[in-house]
């Protein structure tokens, strides 16, 4: 029973990304964008996360943390340029 | 895995996905950057942490869950980084660009 819970929150995951995609695609300014993008990279670690599940492929979980750190990574580096115009 | 084991991870992963709803209701229909910020925080920490916590109760005592608990604990750590990050961002420029009105 759980199985069927997964890949219907697997689903949802996949359609509430395209939705935060039009946020990132219509946003007035850009932190608008880097919200959507920073909202999506965890709904996508998440999916990650539950394939792990679905599949029996435990190493997926790995790759589910290496997603986390590059969201964090891509998000600090965009914030600093946003806020200063350059990167150092 | 006996039934009510699986009844409570059920709940923890259908709490999850309800979070994520409300966080993505809230990027889409708020009105400014700072609110949509606070909409989407919610619905990083609360919605990804049940739904990894009904992955923890679903896998039982193995090394997943330890790599679980991990997930976890760094995006507890870093997603509040990242909004505050984004927001001194955003307010720094409007005081900018409001200085130079003036």
């Amino acid at each position: 029973m759980i199985t069927h819970v997964m890949i219907a929150i697997s689903i949802f995951l996949s359609v509430m990304a395209f939705v935060c995609l039009y946020r990132a695609y219509i946003g007035p300014t850009p932190a608008d964008r880097v919200i959507a993008i920073n909202v999506i990279s965890t709904k996508v670690t998440i999916l990650i996360v539950l394939l792990a599940g679905l599949t029996n492929q435990d190493s997926f979980v790995d790759v589910s943390i290496v997603y986390a750190m590059m969201g964090f990574i891509t998000t600090v580096a965009v914030s600093k340029y946003l806020e200063k115009g350059k990167l150092f | 895995m006996n039934i009510a084991l699986e009844i409570i991870a059920i709940l923890f992963l259908l709490g999850g996905a309800f979070f994520f709803l409300v966080g993505t209701m809230g990027l889409i229909r708020m009105p400014d950057v700072f609110c949509r910020m606070h909409a989407t925080t919610k619905c990083d920490t609360l919605g990804a942490g049940m739904i990894l916590v009904g992955l923890m109760i679903f896998y039982g005592f193995s090394v997943i869950t330890l790599k679980l608990l991990l997930i976890l604990i760094f995006i507890w750590l870093t997603n509040p980084t990242a909004a505050h990050i984004i927001a001194k961002a955003e307010y720094k420029k409007e005081w900018l660009t409001k200085k130079e009105e003036d």
